[in-house]
């Protein structure tokens, strides 16, 4: 009973954030409570002892993204420059469609019910399993490293990719800086050949 | 504000403990919650909150772009690579049971090494990511 108003306090507490997320329009306080945000959301996946989760969130969610999102800060104004409008349009179908998955969530299995299907699948496998032939406790990283570890390979080039693209497009690395000195003597040799010209 | 003895020195001694903290969520995945994931993102931690204080420049002397780079790229060999020692050992991709003469003795050397593969890759990235970001220079 404790856990479910601490869950309700912590889902109370989102909302709260994501209207003054909405609502501010100080760059700089947005990313403090979008850190914050993901602090509340953290504090939640351990209310649910999901706790590999939970780690996740806080060192990535409120950690290094709220870390990067104020260095991407220096380049840009302080405050949000457009008015905020609500298109009667837009705020209707924001309505409709919560309205639906509002209804959905009815349908949806009761919080830590057995019978759920998702309990059913391959999880009592994975948890009954696992220990007698791993003799590892922790049963997220035998679903991650062992029984999954091709999803996790796919993860890890995801991550990977994402960080030479941005690298790639930011001109930090000595990749481009390669193509930038190429360039430069492209344009030197340019020059040279006309005036010889 | 960077002149502040106060975080100097509190950044200089957290600089140690936040990469041993690193080391065992990510050796100790596989007792306690951590993983690669996490103790990739606590290791960039520790080096972003010392080019906070210290400047971008000085962490880029002991760790440069070139480096970060390798180590990305590396992490994913090491994952992709344990899959390719599987098939070389006759089993199929990223199974683990060859590696050992015990299933559990197997499974926990493959982990731990496919674990150090994905901690490489997010730590380089996430810096990589830092660097790219606090170092850009709009062209004028």
């Amino acid at each position: 009973m404790v856990e479910f108003w601490v869950n309700v306090f912590l889902v109370a507490l989102l909302v709260v954030i994501t209207f003054y997320i909405i609502r501010l329009k100080t760059l700089i306080a947005i990313v403090a409570l979008s850190g914050a945000y993901s602090l509340t959301a953290a504090a939640i996946f351990v209310n649910l002892d999901a706790v590999d989760v939970a780690f996740t969130e806080a060192a990535v969610g409120s950690g290094i993204s709220t870390i990067l999102f104020l260095a991407a800060l220096r380049y840009l104004p302080l405050e949000e420059a457009h008015q905020t409008r609500y298109p009667r349009l837009s705020l209707s179908l924001c309505i409709i469609v919560g309205l639906m998955l509002i209804i959905a969530a009815f349908e949806l299995p009761n919080f830590g019910d057995p019978n759920a299907p998702a309990h059913l699948h391959v999880a009592p496998r994975y948890i009954e399993e696992s220990y007698p032939l791993f003799h590892i406790p922790n049963v997220v990283t035998n679903v991650l490293a062992s029984y999954r570890g091709f999803d996790t390979l796919g993860e890890v080039v995801v991550v990977f990719t994402a960080g030479l693209g941005v690298i790639t497009l930011l001109a930090g690395s000595t990749l481009s800086m390669r193509f930038v000195k190429i360039e430069n003597d492209l344009d030197k040799t340019n020059k040279t050949s006309k005036e010889d010209a | 504000m960077r002149d502040n003895p106060v975080f100097k020195i509190v950044s200089k001694i957290l600089f140690g403990p936040i990469i041993i903290y690193g080391l065992y969520v990510q050796f100790h995945g596989d007792y306690g919650p951590g993983g690669g994931f996490q103790a990739g993102v606590i290791v960039a931690a520790a080096y972003i909150l010392y080019a906070l204080i210290f400047g971008l420049e000085r962490v880029r002397k002991i760790m440069p772009n070139l480096v970060i780079q390798y180590i990305m790229a590396l992490g994913v060999l090491v994952f992709a690579g344990t899959g390719i020692a599987s098939i070389a050992f006759g089993a199929n991709y990223l199974d683990y049971s060859p590696f050992a003469d015990k299933i559990y003795k197997a499974q926990h050397l493959g982990i731990i090494i496919v674990e150090l593969g994905v901690g490489l890759t997010v730590f380089a990235v996430m810096l990589g990511l830092f660097y790219a970001f606090a170092g850009f220079k709009p062209k004028k």
